[in-house]
């Protein structure tokens, strides 16, 4: 339990305004100035590396396991992906993935 | 600049955008829904909860700055390593700059408010595979992919946190979410330099996962980015 000397609302405020800061810096500061060359080449990978350097911990360390390998949501993640990949879907992926969250569950319960 | 439109192509850009986005309904209300939970069962009252979905909107740094309130950690950690969690942003706010960048101040505070995982990785795939669209139909996509996903990640975070944890363990809710993040990115891995960003993002996350404060997550990153940017320079041919 949070005790009730925390400060809640002052880490709600900080943690709004500064997300917002965060969210607004280059899209409010540089505008419709062009970005140089070499930098858009890096943007461009930022969607396929931000997002699987967040997701393969999650995946590898669940949090609802204690932080031990779960077969049933590490086969979820790569159907996801196999699916994903191969047919060009996120539909399709998400889909497989449920399938086999709810196919192992149902095993295991 | 931006290209005057007719009425027509600008409620095309908002289907276009409500239809592309309606899938991710499906994964944002049950992590809202995880997130109202753990929050309510930490202590936080339904006004504290609904406060940080509703001005906060990111489910690892609300999740991130629960845990460190339980952990009793001091303030200022607690802020940090929130924030922390959220500079991935700063990124999707530079890669959306190219596409948003000349719209209206007001649209980019609002697009700036609404920016999540989701609408980042929709918007940057469908702007980098159709880049000659005009910034007013950018702007109409990206709304209409997040007015859709906003309330629904209010309404889970309410749902979660008046349930409590009256919601089984079995539904493994938590389990949905890497399932969503990898439907986001799998289908964007269109070349060898995109395979080898990510492969490097991947392999770093894991090994520098014992950093602090989402460190790791930070350096993996940009370590794939470089990898990615810098195949592409040397190997252009690959790319197109």
């Amino acid at each position: 339990m949070i005790s009730p000397d925390m400060p809640v609302w002052l880490v709600i405020a900080a943690l709004a305004i500064g997300t917002f800061l965060i969210r607004f810096s280059f899209l409010g500061l540089i505008g419709d100035r062009p970005l140089p060359d070499w930098v858009l080449r890096h943007l461009r990978y930022t969607a396929v590396t931000v997002i699987p350097a967040l997701v393969a911990p999650l995946l590898v360390w669940p949090a609802a396991t204690g932080g031990t390998l779960d077969p049933v949501r590490l086969t979820a993640g790569l159907a996801a992906l196999a699916t994903g990949y191969l047919l060009r879907s996120t539909l399709w992926a998400i889909l497989a993935g449920i399938t086999v969250i709810a196919i192992g569950l149902g095993f295991a319960g | 600049m931006t290209q005057p439109q007719k009425p027509k192509d600008q409620t095309a850009a908002i289907w276009r955008g409500l239809r592309d986005g309606a899938p991710f309904q499906l994964i944002v209300t049950p992590f809202a829904i995880v997130f109202g939970v753990v929050a309510s069962e930490a202590g936080l009252d339904l006004m504290e909860v609904m406060a940080l979905s509703i001005l906060v909107i990111a489910g690892a740094s609300q999740l991130t700055a629960v845990q460190l309130m339980i952990d009793q950690a001091p303030v200022f950690m607690v802020v940090f390593a929130s924030l922390a969690v959220n500079m991935r942003m700063a990124m999707y706010s530079a890669a959306l700059t190219p596409h948003l960048g000349s719209a209206r101040l007001w649209q980019r505070a609002l697009a700036a408010y609404m920016m999540t995982d989701h609408a980042y990785a929709l918007s940057a795939i469908t702007f980098e595979k159709e880049a000659d669209r005009p910034t007013a139909w950018k702007v109409r996509y990206y709304f209409g992919v997040m007015v859709q996903i906003l309330p629904m990640w209010y309404l889970g975070t309410y749902v979660g946190a008046v349930l409590g944890n009256a919601i089984p363990p079995s539904f493994a809710l938590d389990a949905m979410v890497p399932v969503a993040f990898i439907a986001i990115f799998a289908p964007a891995l269109r070349t060898v330099a995109h395979i080898a960003a990510a492969f490097v993002a991947i392999v770093l996350a894991l090994s520098l996962a014992w950093l602090p404060w989402s460190l790791g997550l930070i350096v993996a990153a940009f370590a794939g980015m470089i990898v990615g940017a810098e195949i592409e320079r040397r190997k252009p041919e690959l790319i197109s």
